[in-house]
C-alpha cells in the first residue's frame, strides 16, 4: 500500500463534506498525500460560497439533524472549507472536480472554490488512486 | 517543566479533533531546530492523536502534563 489516500466525495451534505475535510487533514498531518474526486453533489457542494448557505444533513439520519446542526454551531465547529483548506496547509492535499459533471451541470472550473485545481476524468482519478487506500462518501 | 524553555505555546482548549493537531503542526513549521513548543489541548481524540503524529514527524515529547482548568500541555521540541 502506498502512502496515499482518495477520497470519493459523492455527497454534498455538511456531515459527510466534515468527514471528508476531517479525514484529509488527519491523513495530511500523517504525511499521506491524499486526493479528493469531487462528483456529483460533492462537486455541488463546491460551487463558490455554497458552503455558506449548505446546511443539507444526510437523510438517513434527519431524525438527528437538529441536534447536529445545533452542536455543530454551538461549539464553533469550523466549516468544512476551512477544514480542508487547513489540511491544504499541512500536507500534500489535492482536490479534483469530475468532468462528467462539469459537463453534465455545465459548470465551469471558475464557479469552483479555488481549493479545486482542475477537472480531470475518472481515468485520471482511478490511475492517481491505484496503489493506494480509496474511500467512498 | 524545569530548564526547558517554551518558546511558543498555543491553547487550543474548545477546538476539536483535527484542530489541536493543526496548531502543534503550524507551530513546528514556523519553529526554529530545537525550540520548544506546545498545545494545550481538552479534545479527547488529541491525546493520542498529538504523540502519534510527533512521532510519525520525528519530533520529540518532551511531556504531556495535567492543566489547571483542564486539558493537557503537549510540549514538543522541534529536531530537524
Amino acid at each position: 500500500m502506498e502512502d496515499k489516500i482518495s477520497i470519493i466525495l459523492f455527497s454534498g451534505t455538511v456531515d459527510k463534506l466534515l468527514a471528508m475535510a476531517t479525514l484529509a487533514s488527519g491523513a495530511a498531518a500523517m504525511q499521506k498525500k491524499v486526493q479528493i474526486f469531487v462528483t456529483f453533489y460533492g462537486l455541488l457542494a463546491f460551487r463558490k460560497d455554497a458552503w455558506k448557505t449548505n446546511r443539507r444533513l444526510s437523510k438517513d439520519f434527519e431524525d438527528f439533524a437538529t441536534e447536529a446542526m445545533k452542536a455543530m454551531e454551538e461549539k464553533k465547529v469550523p466549516s468544512w472549507l476551512d477544514t480542508l483548506k487547513a489540511a491544504m496547509e499541512i500536507g500534500d492535499v489535492q482536490v479534483h472536480a469530475c468532468g462528467l459533471t462539469m459537463d453534465l451541470l455545465a459548470i465551469k472550473l471558475e464557479d469552483l472554490e479555488s481549493v479545486v485545481s482542475d477537472v480531470v476524468g475518472v481515468g485520471t482519478f482511478v490511475e492517481n488512486a491505484s496503489g493506494g487506500q480509496v474511500l467512498f462518501i | 517543566m524545569e530548564g526547558i524553555k517554551i518558546t511558543k505555546e498555543v491553547d487550543a482548549r474548545g477546538s476539536f479533533c483535527p484542530g489541536p493537531l493543526m496548531e502543534m503542526i503550524r507551530l513546528i513549521r514556523s519553529a526554529q531546530v530545537g525550540d520548544v513548543v506546545a498545545v494545550i489541548s481538552a479534545d479527547e481524540g488529541t491525546k493520542k492523536d498529538l504523540p502519534a503524529w510527533i512521532k510519525k514527524a520525528k519530533h520529540e515529547l518532551i511531556a504531556e502534563e495535567p492543566v489547571e482548568g483542564g486539558g493537557t500541555r503537549f510540549i514538543c521540541r522541534k529536531l530537524h
